[in-house]
């Protein structure tokens, strides 16, 4: 059967089904071993952050560059008519009548899902507020599948802030489909909400919750660490006592299994101490090159040039 | 013989009655339906005896007939309501209310930064979950998060 993401925007990673999933992770392989391939051809991608991103802007604008495509777009939206007053729905309508393909990041929850039904061409949701990170979610999982070979029956051990962190509800609501044993390291105020944790229960699976991360490490494959986001704290002495629960220093890992690997999505604050960075099984800065290759194939497979 | 007698206590010729309401959820029932508003004669009772429940409240409202999506929003706090369609003071429609299995234009979504909150013009959409217990959440087909039922603001 030949699977086809022509049109099919990308706003929530249970848009695409396992199959979809890892047939983006196929054409990304091969992104990696040919990053310039220039199929865009000279093709107009809307590049549209209604708030500031690093890591996310850049890969998708290299990302883009790499396939021989030409950016429009903004990075704030200083400047722009949104900050006179024009709506969403306007807004996209237009640029949808300029570009092949939206990508969008805007902190407005919801707004992805929105923007898909507003356009007449396909939306990528590059992160919508505290909602949904697809992309992030698909580069994730390549790096699972890069570093383990596979995605069926890992053991992945998630850090720091499960509460609030968006990479992580994805992340999970992912593995799921693929017989994941999970094991949850937090602070009782940023444990895991009942409504992923529901996810994992809807299909029987295995997990386990922790208060101190070394118990954890040992039986791990993936170490997916996040940081407590200050931001989501209304209360800066709750963030206070939080913010340094979980520090993964290089000695907490001798006692890990060989094909253990250590993920952050970045930015890191203090969560992963320097220490970590020149062990092997360090992989966070491969992991932020390979959204480079999960959004090559994205793009390619969406505007079905794959 | 008992439903006519229920009737007679102010029967009305022409409209409706809604019936089995929760006893506590009468007045929000007559808020959802702008009830207070309209000029058509409206009575209303509470804590009435009820077999089935114990105790219930009814609306009757005269001259007036409900569209599905008002019997939608009464089905969200009175899912045990039914809907009698009254016309010379015969019953001729009589239906129990049902949550659908879609929510859409009706509630508001509880989260503040949701796009339906955040754009003018985006009409809500939810998905019904329904829990073993019985309790409702509405799934936010835009920002993904569940309204829970004490949360629930009607548009």
């Amino acid at each position: 059967m030949s699977i086809s993401l022509k049109n099919r925007s990308l706003i929530s990673i249970s848009d695409y089904t396992p199959e979809e999933i890892c047939h983006v992770l196929d054409i990304a392989e091969d992104f990696e071993k040919n990053p310039h391939q220039n199929l865009l051809n000279g093709r107009i991608i809307a590049s549209l952050f209604f708030e500031p991103s690093t890591r996310t802007r850049l890969s998708f604008e290299t990302a883009i560059q790499l396939l021989g495509g030409n950016v429009i777009g903004f990075s704030s939206t200083a400047g722009t008519s949104i900050q006179k007053g024009e709506s969403l729905a306007d807004t996209i309508t237009m640029v949808a009548s300029y570009a092949d393909l939206i990508v969008m990041r805007n902190p407005i929850e919801g707004s992805a899902r929105f923007a898909s039904e507003v356009s007449k061409v396909p939306v990528i949701n590059a992160g919508d507020g505290a909602n949904q990170h697809p992309t992030q979610c698909m580069l994730d999982l390549y790096s699972i599948r890069k570093t383990q070979g596979t995605l069926e029956n890992l053991e992945i051990t998630l850090v720091g802030d499960l509460k609030y962190g968006r990479t992580v509800h994805s992340l999970v609501e992912a593995m799921c489909n693929f017989n994941a044993k999970f094991n949850l390291v937090s602070p009782v105020e940023l444990k895991l909400p009942s409504v992923v944790k529901q996810h994992i229960k809807d299909r029987n699976l295995e997990y386990h919750q922790y208060t101190e991360l070394e118990d954890a490490i040992p039986h791990s494959d993936i170490i997916y660490m996040t940081r407590i986001q200050r931001e989501r704290f209304p209360d800066p002495e709750e963030y206070e006592k939080v913010k340094n629960s979980y520090v993964l220093r290089n000695a907490m890992l001798e006692n890990s299994k060989p094909n253990c690997r250590v993920l952050h999505p970045l930015p890191r604050v203090n969560e992963i101490h320097v220490d970590v960075d020149a062990n092997p099984k360090a992989y966070y800065f491969q992991q932020a090159q390979n959204g480079v290759y999960a959004r090559q194939a994205l793009i390619a497979s969406i505007l079905g040039l794959k | 013989m008992e439903k006519r007698k229920e009737l007679t206590v102010s029967a009305i010729e022409n409209g409706t009655v809604i019936d089995h309401i929760p006893a506590d959820k009468v007045f929000q029932v007559v808020k959802i339906l702008g009830l207070e508003k309209v000029s058509n004669p409206v009575y209303f009772g509470t804590n009435v005896e009820s077999k089935k429940y114990g105790t219930k409240g009814f609306i009757k409202v005269s001259n007036k007939y409900f569209e599905l999506e008002d019997v939608n929003k009464i089905a969200l706090v009175a899912p045990t309501a039914s809907i009698i369609e009254i016309k010379d003071f015969e019953v001729i429609k009589k239906q129990t209310v049902s949550i659908p299995e879609r929510i859409e234009h009706i509630v508001k979504c509880f989260n503040p930064n949701c796009v339906t909150n955040k754009e003018h013009d985006v009409p809500t959409k939810f998905t019904v979950i329904k829990d073993a217990q019985g309790n409702i959440k509405l799934h936010c087909h835009y920002c993904e998060k569940n309204t829970t039922q004490d949360k629930l603001e009607f548009i």
